[in-house]
């Protein structure tokens, strides 16, 4: 019963995704903006730094780009539904706010994914070289928990937030530092004592350091600790969001 | 059989008293109506019967069971439409009733006949593949009554929904529901604001105001009581004729409480 009640909230994301044509294009152009005038940009320096390729260098961070932002945008749909209403008529089916839940982040956590995939094939259009392609399926696993975590970070903030103002706030005051101080886009050697601190704490900096150290080899901590990471903070955001999603009252 | 017990029921929102103290029973197979002016604690009342907001005190039974404790067992006896739209837009017309038959537990087979029938009685059959957003709000009203009907409900709970109905599609749907009524003793729980709708369809009618039930009985009582000619005056000596506020949306009243208690 409750897993036919995950199933069909995870496919009503499914067919909203689909017949979103705009919005996938849209939500392309900016890893894209990113990954152009980041990786072309800086790509000079960097090689003369000693420190390689920096298209390489930085499209996994890009990657991951794409599914925080699309996941997060995906969770905070919990609060269109909300002004438009749906929210009511899934509170009231005979299911537990659980398993809305858990359908609804899989779901956006899915949609996510499958954004991350497209930015991936516009990386290696762009000139990104995998060393390893036999780790892809690994890479997947990371794209998927990322996902996940930030699905179940957006529908915990949907929950709670009631406008776009609060939304402006996620996003400019989590979002945009959480990917900023990820090491997305620079090197962890040599930042700045209380930079490396912080960057150490932003649970993405694992994402971004296992997804690098599965694509192009060059990881920064091990992977057991970044996958680890990674499954503790999902399933912590999750419980969060989970909590969250069953104190609406509409 | 009462079918919905309600015993001292009351919910405050900070300081405003939404619902004060209220009681009423409604028998199985009834139609009862239940009126008051904007913000008399109509909606608030509904919210808490169909488990979406927890009561501050007092008892509900809905089909026998405790929304509070119980909700599953009270979702599965009742269908609702609610008074804003709560259709999703992007899907068809024909997925948001699927979604709404899988949530519900249907049976395949049987959700699919159902849902034919339904579209069919509501007349939305040949838009069935087109997605809600390109609909009327009047169609949107006439899918989501097919909607709350699909899982065969034991109890229709209709919060104002007439409203923006043109006088054809109102009668239908009210012709529609006393069939079913009549046939499977549906029992039918409704706000309006149309005062014959309510003379016409209901046979008990409750007017609550300032969060409490001024009144109880059929249009006749209530006429007879006041010793007024129709329901409308009957009403307005219940109520008075100060014009109320508009209700706001739940939103606009969480941030008016949490304004009053970050003032105080």
């Amino acid at each position: 019963m409750d897993g036919a009640a995950i199933y069909i909230m995870w496919r009503r994301q499914m067919t909203r995704f689909v017949r979103s044509k705009a919005r996938i294009v849209a939500s392309l152009a900016q890893p894209l903006l990113f990954l152009v005038t980041f990786g072309f940009g800086f790509s000079a320096v960097f090689r003369q730094a000693g420190a390689g390729n920096y298209i390489d260098f930085l499209a996994p961070g890009i990657v991951l780009m794409g599914i925080v932002f699309s996941s997060v945008f995906s969770g905070i749909e919990v609060m269109w539904d909300r002004q438009f209403g749906f929210l009511k008529e899934t509170l009231v089916a005979p299911v537990s706010r659980i398993a809305l839940m858990i359908g609804r982040t899989l779901g956006g956590a899915t949609v996510a994914f499958l954004q991350g995939c497209l930015v991936l094939i516009v990386t290696l259009v762009v000139g990104f070289r995998p060393t390893s392609w036999w780790l892809l399926p690994a890479a997947f696993i990371v794209m998927a928990l990322v996902a996940i975590i930030f699905t179940a970070f957006g529908t915990a903030m949907g929950a709670r937030i009631k406008d776009m103002q609060g939304f402006q706030l996620i996003m400019n005051f989590i979002i945009m530092p959480i990917f900023f101080l990820s090491g997305a886009l620079f090197p962890l050697a040599g930042l700045p004592a209380v930079m490396a601190a912080i960057v150490h704490i932003d649970p993405l900096s694992y994402g971004v350091d296992a997804l690098r150290g599965l694509l192009i080899n060059a990881a920064q901590f091990p992977l057991v600790l970044d996958f680890g990471i990674l499954i503790v903070v999902a399933a912590v955001i999750l419980s969060i969001g989970a909590y969250f999603f069953a104190r609406i009252e509409v | 059989m009462n079918v919905i017990e309600v015993s001292h029921l009351s919910r405050s929102f900070g300081e405003v008293k939404a619902v004060n103290d209220i009681s009423f029973d409604v028998a199985e197979g009834e139609i009862f109506a239940f009126l008051g002016p904007n913000g008399a604690g109509k909606s608030t009342t509904i919210k808490m019967l169909t488990t979406l907001l927890q009561p501050t005190s007092g008892t509900i039974r809905v089909n026998g069971h405790d929304p509070v404790t119980e909700p599953n067992a009270v979702r599965k006896s009742f269908g609702i439409v609610f008074q804003d739209p709560a259709v999703d837009d992007e899907l068809t017309a024909w997925e948001n009733m699927e979604f709404h038959g899988v949530l519900y537990g249907v049976p395949k087979t049987r959700r699919r006949a159902r849902i034919d029938e339904l579209l069919k009685f509501v007349e939305l059959s040949d838009r069935a593949n087109s997605q809600v957003k390109e609909f009327s709000g009047g169609m949107r009203r006439r899918l989501e009554i097919a909607r709350g009907l699909l899982h065969t409900p034991k109890i229709v709970f209709l919060d104002e929904p007439t409203l923006g109905l043109d006088p054809q599609t109102r009668n239908h749907m009210w012709s529609y529901l006393q069939q079913l009524n009549k046939t499977d003793k549906t029992t039918v729980f409704f706000s309006t604001h149309y005062m014959e709708e309510a003379e016409r369809v209901a046979q008990r009618i409750a007017i609550i105001d300032h969060g409490k039930i001024v009144a109880m009985g059929s249009a006749d009582a209530l006429k007879t009581k006041t010793g007024t000619e129709s329901l409308e005056d009957a009403f307005l000596a219940l109520t008075g004729s100060a014009i109320r506020e508009e209700e706001g949306s739940s939103a606009d009243r969480m941030r008016m409480v949490h304004r009053a208690r970050r003032g105080r």
